[in-house]
């Protein structure tokens, strides 16, 4: 009861930010860490919950960007119809990925090798085709309004970004109290000992494989709609993998509310880099790769790892109120 | 089809993928050794190499060193910066933990190759030496003579590699490590020096490769990524840790490469690669050579 009271007034606060300011530079930063969120939640729901880390998500989200764009471009869908199809590939795409790998037994290293390589092939491919446009990557033309899925001012996306972020936690609190993420959660931590209570790890962590890539597909289809325009290095390339992975991990792997307050200190650490040091090409990543060492350094249980360690210090101070 | 089947044509190509696959050997021996070793798979090898190569060409460029003098001072220098990694930075960031290792390793990856875009930008750099352009005859074929001394330094590098980790204390150390770290450490060995000295030889291989790859190569920030993917496939097709793998499997890919780039053209040819890799990971995960899954 506890997360869904948390999760209602997250959705009033941003919802009521989104309809009050008029400010484009406010909005346009809301869409982009919204965007963030989204993207360190569809990794969170595997990589925190299962503890499959996975190095390619971009796969999920490129296969949902260019469905996104080649079901309106080639089969002259409706945007909105778009999305749905760009949210199943993706969900498709990891059903395919998550069987094999889970199939033949990946874990650790392996798996992230395995998703890295898939994603490479998927960029290669996507190179290489005559329906993605090859190299020169596919334009989406300007139709702003409601019924394309297109909109004048960020506020549109906000709304859009918010409901599938919304929907992320949902899912997400949903994992912390039912048994399915009860049984996900006993895989991550101990496989054998899961398997040897009764629990099926190949189906659990395929089923977690898909609702993130589904999550990671709403980010791609986004990303379509927002921008107009994607190539093979921004569909598939290590960037997004890495933004994905990255907020879940800096926020805290397997919580809530993790992966939003992890995308916001990127997403903020980003501006004021942006600001310090002018768009420098590279300088980001050199502060988000410094940042992921450091985490795992000296916070390896994240920002909300913190926020627990200073409670259970409070609890042990007075009388526990968990 | 007859016609790229035809020996004339095949036979050059296979001459080529040699000579790269044994450069690819030099880069997988350094991950197989480190794998075998600290049992961690480092992601920042392929940013690693990317920074040994602007290292020769660093020298190339303002001191005008020739790349195959260079050596002694990339692989020391290599070597150097491998073994402060692991002491300063992996091995106090494990806590115990693959996962952590591999995004740490994950991490000075991004940072390297961010650095390197930083001070170079994306441009792609080559050097010119007097002998670019030599070419050697053997039979049909006409082989760079850049490649050729590559073929001849990695193998030799490679033996030696073999010769310190079979024959030597250290590799006496090492192999203790690898296979019995707590006994190891109860004979007296220091473990974590050895886990910095096998990382920093790891790096050093990556030296020594560079200095063979450049005359006949580029540099550029990604080119790191390029060689990442292969070296892992050779690692796994060979089998994790299993030094013969990584020679044997070093070669293979070469030539896969090399002939699948000809028969479905130079972008597709890299797919045939990691179609491998893919294969290889679910079905035989212990690789050719390797003894445990």
């Amino acid at each position: 009861m506890k997360d869904v009271a948390a999760i209602a007034l997250f959705v009033l606060v941003i919802g009521a930010a989104a309809v009050a300011l008029d400010s484009g530079v406010a909005l346009t930063f809301m869409m982009m860490a919204l965007y963030a969120t989204l993207l360190a939640q569809a990794w969170n729901l595997l990589g925190g919950f299962g503890g499959q880390f996975s190095f390619g998500h971009a796969l999920f989200f490129g296969s949902g960007a260019y469905v996104q764009a080649i079901a309106q471009l080639s089969g002259g869908l409706n945007a909105w119809l778009a999305l749905a199809l760009a949210v199943g590939s993706a969900a498709l795409v990891a059903l395919g990925v998550g069987a094999l790998a889970f199939r033949y037994g990946l874990k650790g290293s392996y798996f992230a090798l395995v998703t890295l390589a898939f994603a490479e092939v998927f960029r290669i491919v996507a190179l290489s085709l005559p329906f993605t446009g090859g190299g020169v990557g596919l334009m989406l033309p300007l139709r702003a309004s409601a019924a394309n899925l297109q909109f004048g001012s960020p506020r549109g996306y906000v709304l859009l970004l918010l409901a599938f972020v919304t929907l992320a936690l949902m899912v997400t609190a949903w994992l912390r109290h039912s048994r399915f993420g009860a049984r996900l959660q006993a895989i991550r931590d101990n496989e054998d000992a899961a398997r040897a209570l009764g629990i099926a790890p190949f189906q659990v962590k395929l089923a977690a494989c898909v609702l993130s890539g589904a999550f990671m597909g709403a980010a791609g289809a986004f990303y379509a709609q927002a921008f107009q325009y994607i190539d093979p290095a921004l569909a598939f390339g290590p960037t997004t993998s890495v933004e994905a992975l990255l907020g879940a991990i800096v926020g805290g792997m397997g919580t809530l509310w993790g992966p939003v307050l992890g995308a916001l200190s990127l997403h903020l650490l980003s501006e004021a880099t942006r600001n310090l040091f002018g768009a420098l090409p590279g300088i980001n990543m050199v502060i988000y790769g410094s940042v992921l060492v450091l985490i795992v350094m000296f916070m390896p249980r994240g920002i909300a790892g913190l926020g627990l360690s200073v409670r259970a210090f409070w609890g042990r101070q007075g009388a526990g109120d968990d | 089809m007859s016609s790229i089947l035809d020996f004339g044509i095949l036979f050059p190509s296979l001459l080529n993928g040699l000579t790269t696959g044994a450069v690819y050997a030099l880069v997988a021996l350094g991950l197989t050794l480190i794998y075998g070793v600290l049992h961690i798979i480092n992601f920042a090898h392929g940013a690693a190499l990317m920074l040994a190569l602007y290292g020769v060409y660093l020298l190339r460029t303002h001191f005008g060193w020739d790349p195959y003098l260079s050596l002694p001072v990339m692989v020391a220098g290599m070597f150097a910066l491998g073994y402060a990694l692991q002491r300063v930075v992996i091995n106090r960031a494990s806590h115990g933990k693959d996962e952590n290792i591999l995004l740490v390793t994950l991490g000075l990856a991004i940072v390297m190759e961010n650095l390197a875009l930083l001070a170079f930008k994306s441009d792609t750099r080559s050097i010119e030496t007097a002998y670019t352009l030599t070419t050697v005859p053997i039979g049909p074929a006409m082989i760079a003579l850049p490649k050729l001394i590559a073929f001849a330094g990695a193998l030799a590098v490679a033996a030696m590699l073999l010769w310190v980790v079979r024959r030597t204390d250290l590799g006496r150390a090492i192999r203790a490590v690898a296979k019995e770290k707590q006994g190891a450490r109860l004979m007296g060995i220091d473990v974590e020096h050895v886990y910095a000295m096998s990382y920093g030889i790891g790096l050093a291989c990556l030296g020594a490769a560079a200095c063979f790859l450049l005359p006949a190569y580029y540099v550029n920030p990604q080119v790191g990524s390029g060689f990442v993917l292969v070296a892992f496939t050779i690692v796994v097709l060979g089998g994790m840790g299993s030094f013969t793998g990584a020679l044997v499997g070093g070669l293979l890919i070469g030539v896969v490469e090399s002939v699948c780039g000809l028969l479905l053209g130079d972008s597709l040819g890299q797919v045939g690669i990691y179609m491998i890799f893919i294969a290889v990971l679910l079905f035989r995960p212990q690789g050719l050579f390797g003894e445990r899954a």
